[in-house]
Parts: C-alpha cells; structure tokens; sequence
C-alpha cells in the first residue's frame, strides 16, 4: 500500500509538474505568437491592401489567406505574403512602385472573397481606399522644379479629381509656369499608379496608409470659408452699410478691395468696337 | 524494434510489392494529385483548382473552406459569407464521412514531409528524442483558438507550417521553406512524429469529426495478428492501435474508433496477415454493443 | 564644395571599404558624385526630340553621355525641359543599338527572304551600289529614293538632298515631315511665298488671348505650353480658347474649350471670318494694303489612289488660285453663319460667338497656335489657309503677340527638311524644282551642267509607298525615321512595298526599329551628339551642337554614310552622255568628287574643334573625309539664302552658330530677326513700307476662300466611330528611343484606345479590357481606357502611334491634302469589338 501511495504521489506530482510544463510552453508560445503578430500587424508604408480591406486589424481577422484575390487579378497586382515579409504570412498585398492596382471596374478581386474580407458592398472602384497618395518630396519632384514631367498625373486613373495640376508662376525662369501636382483626398483611391511611374529613382510621390498621409484638423476650429458656403450665406447677420469719410475721389469697397480711387470714364464709347457698331447696325434699322 | 529493412517485409513477401504498398501509394497520389489540380492553374493556366486549402473554387463553382481557420476568424469577430461558410461545411460534412484525419494523410502536403523525416528517422535509425504529450495539440489548437477570439486576428495563420507549405507551393515560398525545414528536422532529430502526432493543431481540429466519422480502420482479422509489430512501427499515431487490435478480451470491438487514426491504411498494406481493413465504425461488433464500446474508447483517447 | 585631392583619395578608399563591408554611406556617396561632376564636361545641345528646340548641357564623361541639364541660359526653356528631355541622357545606350550593318542572307549571299548577318561596311556598300546601278541602269532616277527626316542634321539633309537631286538626278528624297508639316508649308507658300512662321515664340508672352487649333501642346510642347500658361496666369484678361476633336490636357487651362466634329473646323474658320466682316471689325486699311482675295478650286480629292472612287467623283483640281475682290470673298463665308458654323460642328453657339469675338476684337493680340490637327487634315492647306485668312482680315499678324503660328512636331522640322528642302518638290531656300530660275541657281551654286536636276516633283512620301508596291520605285534609302511604323495604311502600301521582292530597301537607323525590321540591308547610325549637328526649330531658330562621343560600334553617321555611298558611282554611271559633256572635266569622277571635293564643301581643312573653354572635340567625319565637312556643306547651303531668288533666307555664318544658343533667320549682319514682314523687326522690309510680304511679288499675302468639304472616310452603320491618331508627351514619335528609356516606358508602356465610357459599355467593353480596332484595312488589339488623359466624346476614339506592339497604322487611311500630300491621320471610319 505504502509503495502504492509512494506510486500515486510520484504520478500526481508528476501529473502536476507535466501540467505546469505545458501551461507555461502553451503561454509563451502565445506570448511569443502575440508579440510576433503585433509587429506585423503595423504594415509597412509600402505595402498596401487590395481594395475594400478595411481597417487592418479587421482584415487580419477576416482574411483567410485563401489567395483567390490574388488569382483574380488579372494584372498580378497582389501577391500574397511570404514568412519574410513585414507584412502578415499569407494576406494579400500590392506594392505600388512594384506592379500598381489598375483599378479594374469589375472589381475581380473582391468579388473572388470568399470570406468579405473584402467588402463585397464596394462596387464602385472609385470609392476604395487602399492608401492615399503624398508627394512627399518636392525638392526632388520635377514639376516643383518647373520640369514638364506631370506623369503622375497622366497616368492617374482619376486625372483631374485625384491629382491636380495647380499652374503657378516660377519666379527662376520668369516666362513658365510651375504645374504643382496636388492630390485631393476626396478623390485618390491609393491605387498606385503615381507612385509606380514616378520617373524618379525614388519615387517623390508615393502611396501610404491614409493613417499616416492624412492629418486631422482639430474639432475646436472651423474653417469659415467652407462653413459659410455649406449654410449658403453668413453664419450670422449681415452688416448694416458701411460709411466712411473719404476724399472725393477715392472710394472704398468694404468688402472687396479696399481703398481705390474712382475710375473717371475716358471715353463715352464702350471699350469693345462691336457694341458700338452693332448698337448702331440695331438702331438704324 | 524491428531492424528498419524487415519492417513490412514479410507483408511483400506473403501479398507482394504492390499490394503490400497499395494505400501507401493511393494516399501518395492522392496527396500529389490535389496538390497538382492546385498547380495546373498557377503553372499551365488550367484552371481547375482556385485558391489553397484555406478556402479553394473548384471549377467555378464548388466552394471548399478550411472549416479551423473559419472557426477562427469568427472567434475573431469577422461573420465570413456565405461562400466562405457553404464551404467550411461541405469540408466538415466530408470529413464525418471519410474520417477527420484523413484529412492529414490524405490531402496534408505537409504530412509527406514529416512522413518522409519518420522514413528517414527508421532508415537511419534515430531513436528517443524528446517526450512531448499527445495532447499538447489540444492545448495549442485551444490556444489559437483563444488567440484569435482575444486579438481579434487569425493569429496561428501567421506561423501555420501546414498552409505555408500549400501556400507556398502555389503563390511563393519565400522563407517558408526555413519553416517547413524547421518541422522536419523535429520530426527527424527531436520527437518521432512529433509535429503531426504531437504538435499540430490542424490535425487536433480535423481529430474533432474524426470522433463521428463514418469511414474506420478495422482489425477485422485480429485472431491471426502473429504480433510481429509492423503495423506499431509504422503507424503515425501508434497508441491508436492497441484498442482495436487487442481488445478482445477486454471486450473492445475490432475497429480503430480513435480520433486521432488518420485513417491512412498504412497497417493494412504491412500486414503480412491481413487482419486490418478498411470498414464503418457500425461494423464493430464482437460481443458487446458499439455504443458502449465507443464511449470506453473515446475515454482512453482523451486521458 | 571644393575636393582636393587628398580627400578625394579618402572619401574613395572609404567607400571601398564601406563597399567591402557591404555598406553605402550617403555621405560618401554624395562626395564621391560630386568628385565625379568634377570630370564631366558640359556643352551645349539642341533636344533631340520635338520641335520646341529646348537647350541642353550634355555631360560628357570617358566618352560617354552621362548626365544631361536643361541650359539655364537657354532662352526658350530657361533651363527646363520635358520628361522625354530628363532622360536624354539614356537614349543612346538602349541594350540593343545596332553596330554592325546587317543584310539579309542565305547561303552567304543576299537573298531577300534571308537572315539579317553581319557584314562590313565594304560588303554593305557594294551590294547597295550594284542595286543602285542596276536599277538606274534599268529603269532610270525616278526608280531610286530615299525617304529622310526632320531629324536629320541640317547638313545630312542637305548633303542627301545634294546626293539625290544633283547625284542620282532623282526628285525621289521626301522627309517624314511631309507627315507632319507639309500642309503647313503648303498654306505658307500659298499665302505669303516664304515657308515659316513670321512670329516667335516671344508671342507667347506678348499675345492676350491664345487659341488652340488641333494642337495638344500641354502634352507635345510641354515648354512651351508652360510658358503659355504663365502667361495665363500672369496677365490679366488672357484668355485661352481651346478647339480639338476631344478633350486633352490643354483643356485644363482653356477658359473656353470645344471639341468639334472632325473637319468642321473649315466652317468654324468661315464662320469667324464671316463675324468679322458682318460686323465689319476687319482692319480696312492693312487689307487694302497688304492683301489679295483669292479662291482655291474645290472638290479636289483625297489623294487616294487614282483608281479609288473618290478621285473618281472629283471635280475639281490642284490649288490654283484665282483672285476674287473683297465683296465675292464676303459673300462666299457668308453662309457660314454662326447658326451654321455650331450646327455642323457641334459646338454651341455662345462658345463660337466668344471665339469670333476674340478676333474680331482689335484691343487683342492674338496669337494661334496649331499643329498636327491642322496639318494632317484632307484639306490641311487650306484649313491653315483660312486661320491665315482670320488673321489677316484683321491684320493681327507680324507683330509681337500677333501671330498665327504652325508649331512644329520634328526637332528640325523647319532646319532641314523645310529650310534645306529634303521635299521631293523643293530646293534650299524655298526654291522649288519646277522652276528653272530656281533649278538654275542650284545648279550653279552646285557647279553641276545645266539642266541636272529634273523639273519634275519626284515621288512625296505616300507615293513612294505605292510605288513601292506598284514595283516603280526598286532602290530604297530609307534613313532617321520609322516609316513603316508612322506611314498610314501600312497593310495595304507600306509593307508590302517593303516586301515586294522587285525592291531593295535600306534602313540606316540606332536600332532595330519596325522599319528596319522589313529592310534587306540595314545600316547602324550615328546619332545626336555622336556627331556634329544642327536643328533648325519652330522658330527658325537654327541651333548648333558639338559631337560628343564616339558611336558605338562601327555606327556611323547619316553624313558619313550618304558621301562614303557617293563615292561608289561615276560620273558616267548616273548622268547621261549629253549632260557630262556640258562638264566634261567631271569625266571619270565620283559623285564624291563632284558634289562633296568641288571646292566648297571641301574648302575648309582639318581643324580641332573647341569651345570656348579649351576642350577638343571629336569629329569622325572631319577625320574620315580629311576637311570640316559640316563646315563646308552648311557655307555651301548657306549661299542659297544669301544669294539665292527668293529673299529673307539669310543664315548666319557657321562659326558664330556654336558661339551661340541657335539665332533666329534671317540672320543679317549678325542680327536675328524675330518677327518677319514688319518694318523695324525684318531688315528686308523698307522703311515706310509698314508691312511688306515680300516672299509674293507684290509684297502682298492671300486671303484664299476655301469651303467646308467632307473628309475622305466617315463613320457608316459599320464602321461607326472616328479614329484620330497621335502622339503621347512621354514618348518621342514611333518610341524607338524613349520606349528604350525604362521609365519612360513604364510611364506610358503600351498603347491604349482611349474612348468614351458609353461608346465602351455599348460594345461590353470596360476599362482594361483588351479590345479590337478593325478599320477597312486591317485591326489591332489594345485594352480600352475610358478614364485617363484623353476624353473623346461619343463616336471617336483616340489610339497614339508610339506603341511598335500595336500598329495603329495598320488601320488607319492614307487619304491625304491633295495640295500638300499629308496623310490625315486624324480621320478614318473603325470600329471596336471585344477582342
């Protein structure tokens, strides 16, 4: 009996001692896996998710690594990652400088998620957002420096939405203008295009993650251009008239330039010859 | 233990060559064969297969989804469709047909490296290594489970060797290979089957149909066993056996009811005396009734 | 940041170590780039691309282009340039420039279905020479040609016109800029007797209002279109119209855009002249002065072959004018009507109103620019023909910011092939062929026998492909251009032309291009500044550049190759027994001998070549033929605008052109002129005379009535939308050299049909999708784009030309001007089917 209870204590302790074993493996195997899984989690800025991902925590929980995106993609955009990569084993991803997303109208790619990982309710391509383009450098960027390269812009799928050319004057050559390329979140779907054909060595627009393009305007302040036009007028009343104590000839717009001096009329005839003449054609007849 | 060259070889000798390696081969070309519906695509633009393991369309039509990693990205708060779901259950409902783990010997593309490490282990003739506990994959397969329902992301896909390797093989290795190379020299140099019998969550998960699955290894013939052990060494999951093979006078029904039997028929082909074959799990009357028998068996499984 | 030696040394044997350790320290990086700045040495250049003419630094390092610059004293780009002018650096060094000539062969001798194989210069010039021969012998001059190109050096075109004209006696040399600005040049000899533009682009800053007339320049001149544009920004009231048969990119900037049904723009021109005399805003007294009124004979064709049925139906002929007055001329653009004008053309009327206003109103200088919608046109001459007539009506021409101004698409479009006259029609200096005064004065100044040159116009660039076919034309020099990628109809004329077995076909070219791909021999080339060179661009700017490098290979030269090629034939060989005894010393000598060792071109002897900093040059072909070739064959041209009959042609001096960043001709007594035919500006014009367009006898230009007609082909129930064609800004014509530029290609890689997202969802097309464009004449397949640069309204689509991989010219049609003999590119009958 005595060996026997000498037998059941051996097992019991050797029982316990295999428990806690495996506890403690089961919780640095998570602790490892999570700690691992947290740094991926964080994707690089270059890597970007096909169209209607999502946030990327929900879609490290939705994607099943499943690669059917990947298969329909009829421009092998997406790739899925290999263990190596910054980005979570087996989710698909594009680089932009690499092979850009073309924006397919049909969307294959969403369509073949068997899980919505992507989401199916994006039917409009031009309302993904898969990251938002940032010309990021423009000492660099040709256009800044009065080149007449505009690629990016060309080859924008939303040419003119998207990316704009804002024409400035460039003070070094005197006689050309600078045609300023300026993304316009509301539009840029992050597809890649810009960033790809960049002609740079490093492209000086490239496409990240709209957590890190974007800025946010602090809830305290209002921008009263733009409220004033959302209301349609004046958030409050209008002013009574202004009047001012002024010399004769001078005048003053309250609202527009100022202080002006009166323009006298320096010919009774309107400065456009075909007023005059067609007034006259009309007023023999 | 058996010298590694006479293992099965009375069975070649009594049955000849082929039919001594006949569910070796057909569980090998079963194996390459989906393996290659999956390449025809990626490699010749034959679109049979679409897809991986983890959810595939076959034909354009017949969805087929990994019901474990769909378990998982529900416990991580994601709802998949339709398609995504249709095919989790067409998987589940053919593995309660065809036994859980056939899915490991079957259709594993993993399962031909750590059988080919088990291979190499028996030629060269490594013995002990390291004791790990069969049911350390239960605890792993509740930790991933876990993992997923508290971060919110399907975790264990991030490591799986068993999708890196199909994955890889269709879409890009990359450093996969140093995984895969990793689970192999375990299994060779560490533990003796240690990833698939010890280790593996997938092979955990699919043991879970296996608890009801139709399709059974029997020991039908178990009066001739001559007790030569081919069948042990061989068998991935050797505690499965026992039961089944030497139950009769503890009143154990011949057939192998244990989950974790991945149904790979390798004890059929090395049996130079025929007592093994394939059956249902209803076929396992000796002399007392299956239902008892089950429930005693499954007990002995868990503990 | 000044390196000395010592740290030099250092920062080198840094890097090699960090280099070892597989380190890159940008630090060290950056010091050792500018140590290597140090060696590079810079000179001026001409771009080689459009007909902008922007100045460029090119850097030259152990023999190799390594870094190009815009040139920041450069007057016309100040320094910038376009995409296309960022990597000119790398378009010499494509991984497949040619370095050997190449002939097909089997069994180790010409055969016209063989394999290209290497062979020396020797054995390419002698299978060349017997062909030349034969087929002279055979057949006579008018079976040899040679197709050039706006591409070429002023003096390669000059010495080929020479070799051709006055060597083989044949008129068969026609430039490609007969696809790009011979209805330009056409409706400029028509209106004032002088080829080129009476403005500069000082108009850009000058003028109030611009109009866009068929003219992409946001994307074709990009220099210019930026100094346009600042313009824009910066003077207050300007304003841009903008007319095309799409939108473009120029519409961005357009304060009025219209996008009008193709060829209407003949009754839109109407239409505004019709405005200005109804409401009688015309400038009286300078048409009273300094114009005729004169009218074109119409339903003249479509230059198709005689045996189509719409040169059957034809009733009218060539483009003599005869002059009407004032009052017939206001009659006939009286029914263009702006009710008319905008129903046919399918702009609305308030936007054709604001046009005509524009130049109706004398307070505005206005300055129109045009170029391929213009010229490519069935009725290109007189389409520029009747902007003039705008023009002149109102007498806004000839004076800063008054100008109508053709834009030209080739870097020398205007330098060599108008200028030097590579035209199958034309002489140096506007003269022409048909006239003996004109063949006189050439052949004096060429010290040749009296009556050389034939008086008839050899084959134009469209007939050369049909005669080609039709085995008339046997012996084919085909050099600085893609022709069978860029010539219209290419199943049906230029390929099988290429192909006909009775032919020879040469192609001298850098690489393997479409065209050389269906030569039998082809010849490895020289090009930019692997030799001396001029380009003359759109402002008669004649620009000069330095050779800088070796080319690779036996590469040789266009220059070098025409003269080896003269040396070949006898004087006996090519010029009948009568001739030759005019000149009997020219017996038993070369073409070589005669043309290039006559004691002018050969006049001035080796020399080095510098700059102004002391650095040598090379110059292979000084070297090669022992005297400054370049030098003597522009003195040699330069006589026929100093002496020659027809005035105000003057170039200036050769030396002084690599003194300076191009002069604008005429250059007289060192001075350029800038704005021609206006007293004080244009040194030919007297004091008192105001305005005098001398190029006509009596000083006066023509207002030339021309009507709306229809174009050659237009949609039908099959064949149901517009085609235009055209170029890109990212790639240069046919992409042999820019889609040889990595990122450039990647910038634009393939050719795209561009078409309205309705016209595509009506043929279950989307964007992406790869469709067919089939035409009467053949198909191709591209994908669609229905987003992009380029919008075309319902029932057009738009394919650029760049692409070698897709072949818009298999499709499109070779009508052409029948004055000028340009192709309409912009106009044929397709249609697009899923693929």
């Amino acid at each position: 009996m005595i060996s026997m209870q000498h037998k059941q204590g051996v097992n019991r302790r050797r029982f316990l001692a295999d428990s806690t074993r495996l506890a403690s493996g089961m919780l640095l195997f998570a602790l490892g896996l999570g700690l691992y899984a947290r740094k991926v989690e964080s994707l690089p800025a270059i890597a970007l998710r096909p169209p209607g991902a999502g946030g990327e925590k929900d879609f490290l929980g939705a994607c099943i690594r499943c690669g059917l995106c990947v298969r329909d993609c009829p421009y092998d955009t997406l790739k899925l990652a290999t263990p190596e990569e910054d980005v979570a084993s087996g989710t698909p991803w594009f680089e932009a400088r690499k092979i850009p997303c073309e924006m397919c109208e049909d969307i294959p790619c969403v369509k073949a998620c068997p899980t919505g990982a992507l989401d199916k309710t994006l039917l409009d391509i031009d309302e993904a957002r898969m990251g938002l383009a940032v010309l990021m450098d423009q000492e660099t960027c040709l256009n800044y420096l009065g080149l007449r390269c505009d690629v990016c812009y060309r080859v924008c799928p939303l040419i003119g939405k998207a990316i704009t050319l804002e024409p400035q004057h460039n003070p070094r050559s005197g006689k050309h203008a600078l045609f300023i390329p300026v993304v316009h979140s509301e539009a840029c779907t992050g597809c890649g295009k810009c960033e790809h054909a960049c002609v740079l060595d490093e492209a000086a627009i490239k496409v990240l993650p709209e957590r890190l393009a974007k800025g946010v305007l602090g809830r305290h302040y209002r921008l009263g251009w733009e409220e004033k036009e959302k209301a349609g007028h004046s958030l409050v009343a209008p002013d009574t008239e202004h009047r001012f104590n002024l010399p004769g000839q001078m005048k003053y717009d309250y609202e527009g330039e100022g202080l002006m001096r009166k323009q006298p009329a320096d010919s009774p005839f309107s400065d456009n010859p075909l007023d005059t003449l067609n007034q006259r054609a009309g007023g023999g007849s | 233990m058996k010298r590694f060259a006479d293992v099965g070889k009375a069975a070649v000798t009594s049955k000849g060559w082929l039919p001594a390696h006949k569910w070796l081969l057909l569980r090998r070309s079963s194996q390459l064969s989906i393996l290659i519906l999956f390449l025809l695509g990626p490699w010749f633009g034959i679109w049979v297969v679409k897809g991986n393991l983890a959810s595939s369309l076959t034909l354009e039509v017949l969805p087929l989804s990994d019901p474990y990693v769909v378990l998982q990205s529900m416990l991580a708060g994601h709802l998949p469709e339709s398609t995504a779901l249709l095919g989790a259950v067409v998987v589940l409902l053919f593995y309660l047909l065809m036994g859980g783990r056939a899915y490991c010997s079957w259709v594993c593309p993993l399962n031909i490296v750590t059988d080919t490490a088990s291979w190499l282990r028996r030629r060269i003739g490594i013995k002990g290594g390291s004791r790990i506990s069969r049911q350390t994959r239960y605890w792993l397969l509740a930790v991933t489970l876990l993992l997923a329902l508290f971060s919110g992301t399907i975790m264990w896909e991030l490591i799986n060797p068993v999708s890196q390797l199909h994955r890889g093989l269709l879409f890009g290795m990359g450093f996969g290979w140093a995984v895969i190379a990793a689970v192999f020299l375990f299994d060779l140099f560490i533990s003796r089957n240690g990833w698939c019998g010890h280790l593996c969550p997938v092979g955990a998960f699919y043991s879970l149909p296996g608890l009801l699955s139709i399709l059974r290894v029997s020991a039908v013939s178990r009066e001739r066993c001559d007790d030569c052990m081919d069948c042990f060494v061989v068998c991935p999951e050797q505690q499965v056996i026992r039961p089944a093979l030497k139950g009769a006078e503890n009143n154990i029904g011949p057939v192998i009811l244990s989950p974790n039997c991945t149904n790979c028929g390798r004890c059929i082909d090395v049996c130079a005396q025929n007592v093994f074959q394939f059956g249902t799990r209803f076929h396992n009357s000796t002399n007392s009734s299956n239902t008892h028998l089950m429930v005693g068996h499954n007990k002995e499984v868990i503990s | 940041m000044k390196i000395t030696r010592r740290d030099f040394i250092k920062t080198n044997a840094i890097a090699a170590t960090a280099a070892a350790a597989g380190v890159t320290l940008p630090g060290v990086k950056q010091a050792l780039a500018k140590s290597g700045d140090m060696k590079i040495r810079w000179d001026k250049a001409p771009c080689r691309f459009c007909g902008t003419g922007c100045s460029v630094l090119v850097g030259t390092k152990d023999g190799r282009v390594v870094a190009t610059q815009g040139d920041p004293d450069a007057p016309v780009n100040r320094g910038l340039n376009c995409i296309k002018g960022y990597f000119l650096s790398k378009i010499m060094y494509g991984k497949d420039r040619l370095t050997k000539p190449l002939l097909r062969m089997k069994n180790g001798k010409y055969d016209k279905n063989g394999d290209f194989t290497p062979i020396s210069w020797d054995k390419a010039f002698d299978i060349m020479a017997e062909k030349w021969k034969e087929t002279l012998k055979k057949k006579g001059p008018t079976a040899v040609g040679m197709f050039g190109s706006g591409q070429w050096t002023v003096w390669e075109g000059y010495a080929a016109s020479k070799l051709m004209k006055a060597g083989f006696r044949s008129n068969n040399i026609d430039p490609n800029a007969r696809h790009c600005m011979a209805s330009a040049v056409g409706a400029f000899m028509r209106g004032f007797g002088s080829d080129e533009p009476m403005g500069c682009y000082d108009d850009l800053e000058h003028a109030d209002v611009f109009v866009l007339w068929g003219s992409n320049m946001a994307e074709m001149h990009p220099i210019l279109w930026s100094r346009l544009s600042d313009t824009r920004l910066t003077k207050e009231g300007c304003e841009v119209h903008v007319l095309s048969t799409y939108k473009h990119r120029c519409f961005d900037l357009a304060d009025n855009g219209m996008v009008f049904v193709p060829q209407t723009d003949l009754a839109i021109l109407n239409f505004i002249a019709n405005y200005i005399i109804q409401n009688k805003a015309y400038d009286k007294a300078f048409i009273d002065k300094h114009v005729n009124f004169t009218k074109t004979p119409t339903d003249i064709g479509y230059g198709l072959r005689p045996d189509h049925p719409l040169e059957k139906k034809k009733t009218g002929k060539g483009g003599k004018l005869s002059k009407i007055s004032f009052d017939e001329y206001a009659k006939s653009v009286s029914k263009y009507t702006l009710e008319y004008a905008s129903e046919l053309s399918g702009v609305p009327q308030e936007q054709l109103l604001r046009l005509a206003k524009v130049y109706a109103d004398p307070k505005k200088k206005v300055a129109s620019y045009w170029t391929m919608g213009f010229n490519q046109h069935t009725r290109g001459v007189w389409v520029n023909g009747l902007l003039y007539n705008v023009h002149l009506l109102m007498g806004k021409i000839s004076e800063p910011g008054n100008s109508p101004f053709s834009l030209t698409g080739q870097p020398s479009a205007c330098g060599t092939a108008r200028e030097v006259g590579t035209f199958a029609h034309r002489l140096p200096a506007d003269l022409v062929v048909k006239k003996k005064a004109h063949r006189d004065f050439a052949e004096k100044i060429w010290k040749l026998p009296e009556g050389l040159i034939p008086a008839k116009p050899g084959y134009h660039a469209v007939l050369q492909n049909r005669m080609l076919k039709d085995g008339k034309l046997n012996a084919y020099w085909v050099m600085c251009n893609n022709n069978m990628q860029a010539a219209a109809n290419m199943n049906e004329e230029t390929y099988p032309g290429y192909r006909n077995p009775e032919n020879f076909i040469v192609v001298s070219d850098p690489y393997p291009t479409v065209t050389a791909q269906a030569a039998d021999l082809i010849l490895p080339t020289a090009m930019w500044t692997e030799k001396e060179g001029a380009y003359g661009n759109a402002e008669r700017r004649t620009q000069f550049w330095r050779q800088q490098v070796k080319a690779p290979g036996e590469a040789k030269s266009d220059l070098w190759q025409l003269m080896e090629f003269s040396k070949r034939f006898k004087a006996e060989e090519v010029w009948p027994a009568e001739l030759l005894a005019k000149k009997p010393e020219y017996r038993g000598k070369t073409l070589y001998a005669i043309l290039f060792e006559n004691g002018q071109v050969n006049k001035y002897p080796k020399q080095q070549v510098t700059d102004g900093a002391g650095n040598v040059y090379d110059n292979d072909e000084m070297e090669h033929f022992g005297f400054y070739v370049q030098k003597g064959l522009f003195e040699e041209y330069r006589l026929f605008g100093t002496q020659g009959p027809k005035k105000g042609h003057d170039l200036g001096e050769f030396d002084a052109y690599h003194k300076a960043r191009g002069m604008r001709w005429p250059v007289v007594n060192g001075k350029e002129t800038l704005w021609r035919y206006r007293e004080g500006y244009d040194p030919f014009v007297k004091k008192g005379e105001g305005v005098k367009f001398y190029g006509k006898k009596d000083g006066r230009a023509n207002i030339i009535f021309a009507p709306y007609e229809p174009p050659a082909e237009s949609p039908d129930n099959e064949y149901d939308l517009w085609l235009s064609t055209g170029r890109v800004l990212e790639h240069w014509h046919s992409g042999s050299m820019t889609r040889r530029v990595p990122e450039l290609y990647r910038a634009f890689p393939d050719a795209v049909v561009f078409m309205h997202p309705n016209d595509a969802k009506k043929r279950g097309l989307r964007r992406g999708m790869v469709a067919k464009l089939i035409s009467r004449r053949g198909e191709i397949t591209l994908r669609v784009e229905t987003r992009g640069r380029n919008r075309p309204p319902e029932g057009l689509v738009f394919v650029p030309w760049f692409d070698a991989g897709r072949l818009v010219n298999k499709v499109t049609l070779d009508a052409t001007d029948p004055l000028s003999k340009e192709t309409d590119y912009k106009k044929c009958a397709v249609k697009v089917i899923k693929a």
